[in-house]
């Protein structure tokens, strides 16, 4: 006989998600509810849509499995928002890949909801409420729907508040679905009605332990269903101590889960981890939520008291140091904190016989907490590369008793790991934030790390392959001369037959080119893996033994069939000669009101740069993004998943700005000049400069003059009507237009002590600090060129003498005039940088030098023109055809192979 | 009770190929389309296919014997667009219940034909519904995400009519195909499950949706297992895909759905994919071959073609499929 095919939950968005008992707890994201976000209330009645599906964006990227939308409140007319709102969810897939949750207490609303979503939602919800017929209505055109749904334990006598009653309405209501309805038991989920405990009421004393054996029975003999619940109204009686909700939270939650709760609404930024409760704390809130004692709330009201907000003795946050040796171990690696760490290393080692078994023993136990927790979205980035420090740190105590030992017994004494994976940023380029922390975080799951640098050549990647015997080669690059690299580096390993596969990462690459140029060049496994946890698991399929070659087989086949639907894709654009481009350039009336000639003509330097002054001018947002951490600045520092996190690296990353600042870490250069130009021949801007220009002496009085040209690439795929093909160059005068116009162009620098400090900190094995210190001098770099624009803006060019702009605007650049950067959409030709250097004397005046791909050394640094016309914007260039890359070869009198090899990736 | 479940459990069963492919060999004349019964109507016709039912009912039957001749067990009515909501584009919304009542009537005089001839062999139909030319899941107007050119019930209510239409004109199985939106599919199974309840029927249902390109999703966005999940509330005789793709390329979706469902697996892909002019040029013996894959897989319960297709492919498919023990299911 035919075994039944076991029955789990199953929805859909565009993706599936199916619950089964190995699922970890599925959490709901509550923020797109308007009787749960004051926000999101506002932004549905001020029919702010934009900003709303922001609101349910961000709770899936940060990590929520299904989302929950209501739209019940008085003042709007909730069918119509729920079913506007939905069309919008459904036309961005990143939102809509999740389940949804139609949520609300008007069937009508339910049903419009469930008209307008092609997947599998959930409803919240239905119940016995008014009665049975009603109930069994609703039920069967849900079903018709194809929908899940959640029922409320209520019936028509109220709502479900003893165990009784809740396993009463549940038998009652699973009955009917199932017997009379028909409803697939597996699409059942109840709410057995979470309420708060210690109100001072006997009669809620029970209403946490209640749910929670009511939960268990109805798991146990209601088979297939799932239950639900919204966790925060068990404590609602101690609203304003977020320690004691905290913990209340979970231990409810602790309880509920163990007992068959398996999803739910929860804020995951108010809760404590179990564990981690202070033992008086946990045992207080145990009785009131187990109701273990009758002066339960008394006690745990007296004791919230001296708990206090948030006010930590030191007595509490040291009491893990009287556990046992494992678990200080562990909780110094989840914790990131090593003030502790050798001493209790030597106490593992003297009570074990050879100390490579404290590695292998305490801290890979450790470790595995680490990356499980890392694995299920409980810990973030950069917590997982404190633990790292703190590993490092365990580690390097080890080393010389293993050296030691291997000398005294002749044993190798080598520890076991996972993998060998060779990381290293392709030649040419500077970039390497991200590479490192893959690293860390693959140190982390206990593989070996042959970290090369950055700037390392092809020989060198291939040379230490091969001798180290690697299992993988993990390739990063920011900038794009890097992609050609990879490119080049893929048909080298395949020319010399090496059969390892490779990881791609770095900013400009994507699954796009990887799967259209790299992977056709290489017959082993070629991957694109942007994130640190996917690297992980990426790394962890590629090595293991029994499925991994079906793993290759499959992303093999994954990339022909993109690489398939991307080429057929390509072949629709239409383009235009870049004859027919220019004669639909951007045309601007030009007007000598609209040009202003700079106060100051010529290049100027500045030395030595207070770096304090930029400090109101970073951009935090890409900071959090460097560290894998998504949202804006500031409202990631509150935000309920990653909330926390980003708070404690912004804490970290403002403690060491101030270092930087106090102890003058880095040193900050600019150079910037300003010139007469104008518009040659289309896409030419001809820039005149003058000898002796840094004396400041007048315009046109100076006898040598000289001519420099930036070569500007013009916009080639066909436009829809009255839409022009813009190049930069469309910004500045032409010479006919009679008018003199000007450019400017500059480069910033806070780069200078980076490295050092780097080397530094990983000297001391602080990966953490490594990584931050990069990622602060990547902010202010940018931070730097923002100002130095305003500041161009305002005195030296002077056509803005009048701006009062705030950070926030800036960030959003709301001023006139644009400062885009060759190698950046507008301009992504890097040769271009080298007209730059060359205008400013950029590397004799402060250092900053391009290397073979044409990156800036130092890193952190920034540079590009300046154009100032009201009508300047950014753009995107585009793909260009060949026609223009002979035109700009020939312009720029390079050879065409050149022009081609550098515009590569712009080259339809 | 009805023989297409026994059917299904004893063998692969084929399913025919294209209707248009072969209606094209008849190059009829706008006349042709428009018959006696229209000839005076106020816009051209002429293309029309499923009107073809009503104004050249011989060359459908003929085609329909011909895929019967050529081994197929099951045929699919002439009615891909047989909706009000498509028949608007030629203003003959009042010709739908007609139209996929006489459609049935053709396809199942033929089948009956066939089965007494060959009673060892019964022979089905299958009531066609197309997914209509509107989305209900997706804005036409890339400038409004959130228009809708149609709604849920609209849908409905038209795909009522046509379920209606072809039961009374009776069809052994109502096939909802081509799904490019899983919303109207959604509309349609509705629709279905609405008429079953209130005629106290039962009839088999099957459901194949189009994985429109090498991404592996349908025109509005769901993976292939997304999509299974979305329409699994009704019972199903089978689900798989059609068009769009050729036998190879739809492979990997087939694998996606079989492991994970216990009602059929069905497939009828293109001849291929488009050449340069638009034509489907996979021979008979080519896609054989490829659907000779899925049978030594075990993946497939009915196979046949869309796109492309002639009794030649038809044939060449019934002699792979001959004798082969199908996939397992429970339905």
């Amino acid at each position: 006989m035919k075994k039944e095919a076991p029955r789990y939950l199953k929805l859909s968005g565009l993706e599936p998600l199916i619950i089964t008992p190995e699922s970890n707890f599925i959490n709901v994201g509550e923020r797109t509810n308007v009787a749960g976000s004051r926000k999101f209330l506002r932004l549905v009645k001020e029919e702010k849509f934009d900003e709303a599906l922001a609101v349910a964006r961000e709770q899936v990227e940060n990590g929520a499995q299904i989302i929950d939308i209501n739209m019940d409140d008085g003042l709007i007319d909730g069918k119509e928002a729920m079913v506007r709102f939905l069309n919008l969810v459904i036309a961005e897939p990143d939102i809509a890949r999740v389940p949804i949750m139609i949520d609300s207490s008007k069937w009508a609303i339910i049903e419009a909801g469930l008209q307008v979503v092609q997947g599998k939602c959930v409803v919240n919800s239905i119940s016995l409420k008014e009665g049975e017929l009603e109930f069994k209505q609703q039920a069967k055109r849900i079903k018709r729907y194809g929908a899940a749904v959640i029922v409320m334990a209520f019936d028509e006598v109220g709502q479900a508040d003893t165990y009784e009653r809740r396993i009463e309405i549940a038998k009652r209501s699973y009955d009917i679905l199932v017997n009379e309805v028909h409803f697939p038991p597996e699409d059942i989920i109840f709410d057995l009605n979470i309420f708060p405990v210690a109100t001072g009421m006997d009669e809620h004393k029970l209403n946490a332990i209640d749910f929670i054996e009511g939960t268990r029975w109805v798991r146990k003999n209601l088979p297939h269903c799932s239950v639900s619940g919204g966790v925060s109204n068990v404590s609602f009686s101690f609203r304003g101590n977020n320690t004691v909700r905290e913990a209340m939270h979970s231990v409810f939650l602790y309880h509920a889960i163990e007992a068959g709760m398996n999803m739910g609404i929860v804020n995951p930024s108010m809760l404590e981890v179990y564990d981690d409760i202070p033992k008086d704390l946990l045992e207080h809130v145990e009785d009131v939520i187990l109701n273990r004692r009758d002066d339960a709330t008394e006690r745990l009201l007296d004791f919230a008291e001296t708990v206090g907000q948030k006010v930590v003795t030191e007595k509490e946050t040291e009491a893990w140091r009287e556990g046992d040796i494992q678990s200080r171990i562990t909780r110094a690696l989840v914790k990131g904190i090593d003030k502790y760490i050798v001493e209790d290393v030597e106490e593992a080692r003297l009570s074990v016989s050879a100390p490579i078994q404290v590695i292998e023993g305490h801290l890979m136990t450790g470790m595995n907490v680490v990356g499980d927790l890392f694995g299920s979205g409980k810990m973030f980035l950069p917590q997982v590369v404190k633990s790292a420090r703190v590993m490092k740190k365990a580690v390097a105590y080890l080393l010389p008793f293993i050296e030691e030992e291997k000398l005294k017994n002749g044993t190798t004494g080598e520890s076991q790991n996972a993998g060998k994976v060779l990381m290293a940023t392709v030649k040419g380029d500077v970039h390497d934030i991200g590479k490192n922390i893959v690293s860390v975080v693959l140190a982390c799951n206990n593989y070996e790390i042959i970290d090369l640098g950055v700037m390392v050549p092809p020989e060198k990647i291939i040379a230490s392959a091969i001798e180290n015997n690697v299992d993988i080669i993990g390739l990063s690059g920011l900038i794009t001369p890097s992609l050609d690299e990879m490119v080049y580096l893929a048909k080298e390993l395949q020319r010399q037959d090496i059969e390892i596969p490779i990881l791609i990462g770095g900013a400009t690459t994507s699954k796009a080119h990887t799967a259209v140029k790299i992977d056709p060049e290489y017959k082993n496994t070629v991957v694109h893996v942007n994130d640190a946890s996917r690297a992980v698991t990426v790394v962890g399929d590629l090595l293991q033994k029994d499925t991994k070659t079906t793993f290759k087989n499959q992303l093999k086949e994954e990339y022909t069939r993109f690489r398939e639907s991307f080429n057929s894709r390509q072949k629709i654009k239409e383009y235009l000669t870049i004859e027919e481009a220019r004669a639909n350039k951007y045309t601007i009336d030009w007007k000598s009101e609209d040009i202003v000639k700079p106060k100051k003509i010529g290049v100027q330097i500045l030395e030595d740069f207070d770096l304090q002054k930029l400090e109101d001018y970073i951009d935090w947002s890409p900071f959090f993004r460097s560290w894998d951490l998504h949202g804006r600045y500031p409202n990631i520092l509150t935000d309920e998943i990653v909330g926390k996190q980003a708070t404690e690296l912004f804490a970290d990353a403002q403690e060491m700005l101030q270092q930087i600042f106090k102890e003058k870490w880095l040193t900050a250069k600019a150079t910037f000049g300003l010139f007469e130009a104008n518009t040659v021949n289309d896409d030419d801007v001809e820039v005149t400069i003058s000898k002796g220009l840094e004396n400041s002496l007048p315009q046109g009085e100076m006898p040598e003059r000289q001519r420099r040209i930036f070569r500007t690439l013009r916009q080639q795929s066909k436009k829809a009507s009255g839409k022009p093909n813009i190049a930069l160059a469309d910004f500045i005068a032409p010479k006919e237009s009679g008018l003199q116009d000007y450019i400017g162009a500059f480069c910033v620098t806070t780069g200078f002590g980076t490295a050092q400090k780097a080397a530094q900190f990983e000297e001391a094995l602080d990966d953490y600090n490594a990584i931050m210190i990069k990622a602060l001098a990547d902010r202010l770099a940018e931070a730097f060129a923002e100002y130095l624009h305003k500041e161009v803006r305002t005195i030296h060019w002077g056509y803005a003498t009048d701006e009062v702009l705030q950070n926030e605007e800036l960030i959003k650049e709301k001023y006139r005039g644009i400062r885009p950067a060759p190698g950046y959409p507008a301009c992504p030709d890097h040769l271009e940088k080298e007209t730059i250097w060359e205008l400013l004397q950029v590397k004799e005046s402060i250092g900053v030098t391009l290397t073979d791909s044409l990156a800036m050394w130092p890193a952190a640094s920034v540079s590009g023109y300046y154009f100032a016309h009201p009508e300047a914007r950014y753009f995107g260039l585009g793909k260009i055809k060949e026609d223009q890359v002979r035109d700009y070869a020939n312009r720029k009198e390079i050879a065409f192979a050149k022009a081609e090899k550098w515009l590569a990736p712009t080259i339809a | 009770m009805n023989t297409v479940y026994k059917a299904l459990k004893e063998r692969i069963l084929v399913l025919d190929g294209a209707m248009g492919t072969m209606l094209q060999a008849y190059k009829f004349s706008e006349e042709d389309f428009r018959g006696e019964r229209f000839k005076d109507f106020h816009i051209p016709l002429k293309g029309n296919n499923d009107l073809l039912s009503i104004t050249q009912p011989h060359a459908i039957a003929e085609v329909h014997r011909k895929y019967f001749e050529a081994g197929a067990d099951i045929v699919e009515t002439n009615t891909f667009s047989g909706t009000t909501i498509a028949m608007a584009d030629y203003e003959l919304e009042n010709v739908v219940y007609e139209l996929n009542y006489a459609s049935a009537k053709i396809a199942k005089e033929v089948a009956q034909s066939f089965t007494e001839k060959e009673p060892h062999k019964p022979r089905f139909v299958a009531g066609s519904i197309g997914p209509t030319n509107k989305t209900a899941s997706m804005s036409p107007d890339v400038n409004d995400p959130g228009y809708r050119a149609i709604s849920f019930d609209e849908l409905r209510i038209a795909y009522k009519q046509q379920v209606e239409a072809l039961i009374d004109g009776g069809v052994d199985i109502l096939l909802v195909e081509t799904v490019f939106d899983t919303l109207n599919a959604k509309a349609a199974l509705f629709a279905i499950e609405e008429v079953k309840e209130e005629r106290d029927t039962d009839i088999p249902v099957m459901i194949s949706g189009t994985i429109t390109d090498a991404s592996g999703r349908t025109l509005s966005g769901q993976t292939a297992e997304a999509f299974l999940i979305s329409i699994q509330h009704i019972p199903l005789l089978s689900v798989g895909f059609n068009c769009a793709l050729g036998a190879k390329q739809l492979q990997p979706h087939l694998e996606a759905i079989a492991s994970r469902t216990q009602a059929g697996i069905s497939a009828h892909p293109n001849a291929g994919l488009p050449n340069a002019f638009g034509e489907y040029d996979e021979t008979p013996e080519e896609m054989a071959v490829q659907i000779k894959n899925y049978v030594d897989k075990n993946l497939v319960n009915i196979v046949g073609g869309c796109c492309g297709t002639t009794p030649a492919h038809i044939k060449a498919i019934a002699s792979i499929v001959e004798g082969v023990t199908p996939r397992s299911v429970t339905v």
